[in-house]
């Protein structure tokens, strides 16, 4: 695992945790509505700070890639290398 | 009508000259201004460079909101009528169950014009073909019942939850349609309350008007002149007021603080006919507004003791005090006393109604009341109706057994309440 792209996609991730949700209790296998808890209007904006932070386009369609931690992470390590 | 009570238990507040209940009581006493210039308006060639604005601190918003709701948040009437609400909620001493749904508790909370910075923001990324970049919460920012949907999510309503709209009888109305409800028994408490937003992309309509005063850019704090003979326009202003409505029998049985009884009130419109128009009020209708609240809350005219009118400093003033003479058949001595909060915050737009009720509602608690700030020479047509002495122009120590409070606006829209003293 990419453990860059996985600090900084924490980072990003717990702007968005509900009040009763701390970062602690994001792990790779997280998933980021069922277990995180994250209102999943705001798979939204976590598509866009990790477009901002990582200078790479989620298209649509591959917001579905993004359900766990782990996925996600897998997600953006494949666009950073196809660059 | 049924025999049902309506008491307001709590009241919140975000003024230009006051932020939260403390600070506004204190500022009405003193007669304080919240008139500001805005660099930003001279940047713009605005000719009114002047309004009156809530400053609110960073720790006083995250009192309120969570960082997460103010991650790209950029909609100030919310944020207004959020502070206001909430605090209107808490001051009634009622809980946030974070669990359960209330459904004895609603909300109207009214709006002219909301989240346009918010909006605007939204317009240039749609323009550069950018509209996958909104975010995700643009939607509740920028619709209507925005403020309405905040309020409701945060403190748990299961009640009517909804927003309406009358340009600057709004808030106002907003208690009146609150009160209705209780009294008719669908709701056992409702917050009544109104925001506006402010700032250039609101108030430049009003500018274009040249109904704002250009000559006082450098003076602000006398800019408002409700009653005076000096008079040269409303200040355009924002900011939020909040009441918790309840039926009296539930505030009893929770010993909740009671501040005034609610005995009824009266919205109509002039029908843009007679005098009437898009901008201008029709004479007829107000005084019928004014006659019909006084029945409904089965109150005399002579049972009157303050008015708290709508009084925008413009020259329809006298015209307004004329209005009140006839329909309540009082004049000179005889009139009641009359105040205007518009000399210290502007004309709070959508929001003056409810910043001038909780205005109103905390004079009749405390027994006072608040100065008519700017009164040189009072206009010399107000002079020919009433006495100087009935527009007092230093704080008063003086208990209010009846108070009626009004509210005019675009479109030829009237609202009065009548508010009581309480006792038991």
């Amino acid at each position: 695992m990419n453990k860059e792209v996985y600090n900084t996609l924490k980072s990003i991730i717990v702007k968005y945790l509900p009040e009763d949700v701390n970062v602690t209790q994001i792990t790779p296998e997280s998933h980021l509505t069922q277990d995180l808890n994250i209102n999943s209007t705001h798979l939204v904006d976590i598509v866009l700070d990790v477009e901002d932070e990582f200078d790479i386009m989620i298209k649509d369609d591959e917001l579905n890639k993004m359900e766990t931690v782990q996925k996600s992470i897998d997600l953006i390590t494949l666009k950073l290398e196809a660059r | 009508m049924s025999g049902r009570r309506v008491v307001i238990t709590g009241l919140g507040v975000c003024a230009p000259n006051g932020v939260g209940v403390a600070a506004f009581t204190d500022a009405l006493k003193a007669g304080k201004s919240g008139i500001r210039f805005f660099s930003e308006l001279q940047r713009l060639k605005f000719s009114c460079q002047i309004g009156g604005m809530p400053l609110i601190p960073e720790d006083k918003k995250l009192k309120v909101f969570t960082p997460l709701q103010l991650h790209n948040f950029n909609s100030a009437g919310i944020l207004y009528g959020v502070m206001a609400g909430v605090e209107a909620w808490k001051d009634a001493q009622l809980e946030i169950d974070d669990k359960q749904t209330d459904f004895d508790s609603g909300t109207i909370f009214g709006i002219g014009t909301l989240g346009v910075d918010k909006f605007r923001e939204s317009i240039y990324k749609v323009d550069d073909g950018n509209t996958r970049r909104l975010g995700s919460t643009t939607v509740q920012q920028i619709m209507s019942s925005g403020v309405s949907a905040y309020l409701g999510g945060m403190l748990g309503l299961g009640n009517l939850v909804t927003s309406n709209s009358a340009a600057c009888s709004t808030g106002t109305e907003a208690i009146l349609m609150a009160y209705d409800r209780i009294k008719s028994g669908r709701a056992l408490r409702m917050l009544a309350g109104s925001t506006s937003d402010g700032g250039p992309y609101v108030w430049s309509g009003f500018d274009a008007l040249r109904i704002l005063p250009s000559t006082y850019n450098d003076d602000p704090h006398h800019a408002s002149r409700p009653f005076d003979a000096d008079a040269k326009g409303f200040v355009p202003g924002c900011g939020a007021g909040a009441l918790l409505l309840e039926d009296l029998e539930s505030a009893q049985k929770r010993g909740a603080k009671i501040y005034a009884e609610i005995l009824g009130g009266s919205s109509n419109s002039g029908g843009q006919r007679n005098g009437g128009s898009m901008t201008a009020p029709n004479g007829l209708a107000v005084k019928r507004c004014i006659t019909d609240a006084l029945k409904n809350a089965e109150t005399e005219p002579e049972e009157v003791d303050v008015i708290n009118g709508h009084l925008t400093a413009t020259g329809k003033d006298s015209f307004e005090i004329r209005n009140w003479c006839e329909a309540l058949n009082r004049y000179d001595d005889n009139f009641p006393y009359i105040n205007s909060l518009k000399g210290m915050t502007g004309h709070c737009l959508a929001a003056s109604g409810s910043i001038e009720s909780v205005a109103s509602v905390l004079q009749m608690k405390e027994g006072f009341l608040f100065p008519n700030v700017n009164v040189d020479t009072l206009h010399p047509e107000i002079a020919q109706l009433i006495s100087t002495q009935r527009v007092p122009v230093s704080f008063k120590n003086y208990t209010s057994k009846i108070l009626i409070k009004s509210s005019f606006g675009f479109g030829d829209v009237n609202c009065c309440i009548v508010l009581k003293q309480y006792s038991k």
